[in-house]
């Protein structure tokens, strides 16, 4: 059963978050879904374009409070 | 299609240029380009086992670098090799001069290289030198 995974990147700079998510995809299973937490605008710019150039799915981005929740299905 | 190939050559001490470096070939490893990080000169020393992380700064820049707590350099390249199937191969000739033995080096650290060894692998890849 597919399972939602949260990353919490706060605090860290690029690619910090994007490293964290994919130490994370590694470990899960394909139709996980994985939440990155980032403060850092260039990693919100910057993990979607990575998740699409390496096929996997981009669910969306919001920003909260300062705070961008990254949205990821792992597909592969 | 071909794969995509960087060599990525590290001969700096300085924070920048190893950061600079680091970010640049853990990303581009983990996203399906296969990466050679050769180091060589100044850059040598930081990656004995346990050997501090904390090269001088080039400029107001590597300071921030620090107090920002960015990812540091020597965390970047052990997952470029961990999450990217990166390689790191140290300069023989390096390791002589500085007279540092392999085995005392980081254990995500490949085996010593000479020139001729990092031409192979350079062969039809882009390189970068940092």
């Amino acid at each position: 059963m597919a399972e939602k995974k949260i990353i919490d990147g706060r605090g860290s700079f690029c690619p910090g978050p994007l490293m964290e998510l994919i130490g994370v995809l590694k470990m899960s299973q394909i139709g996980d879904e994985l939440e990155v937490l980032s403060n850092d605008k260039g990693s919100a710019k910057d993990i979607p374009e990575w998740v699409r150039k390496v096929g996997h799915e981009f669910l969306g981005t919001r920003e909260e409070n300062g705070v961008w929740h990254i949205s990821v299905k792992k597909t592969k | 299609m071909a794969v995509e190939r960087i060599c990525v050559v590290v001969v700096s001490g300085t924070r920048e240029r190893l950061q600079m470096a680091a970010m640049a070939a853990s990303v581009a490893a983990v996203s399906g380009i296969e990466v050679t990080i050769f180091l060589s000169m100044n850059a040598v020393p930081y990656f004995v086992k346990g050997a501090s992380a904390n090269p001088p700064s080039e400029g107001a820049f590597g300071d921030l670098i620090v107090t920002k707590k960015a990812p540091d350099f020597k965390t970047l390249f052990s997952q470029a090799v961990e999450l990217g199937d990166a390689k790191i191969l140290p300069c023989s000739m390096a390791l002589d001069i500085a007279g540092i033995e392999a085995d005392t080096l980081e254990s995500y650290v490949g085996e010593p290289t000479g020139l001729s060894g990092f031409l192979d692998a350079a062969r039809g890849a882009q390189v970068w030198t940092f």
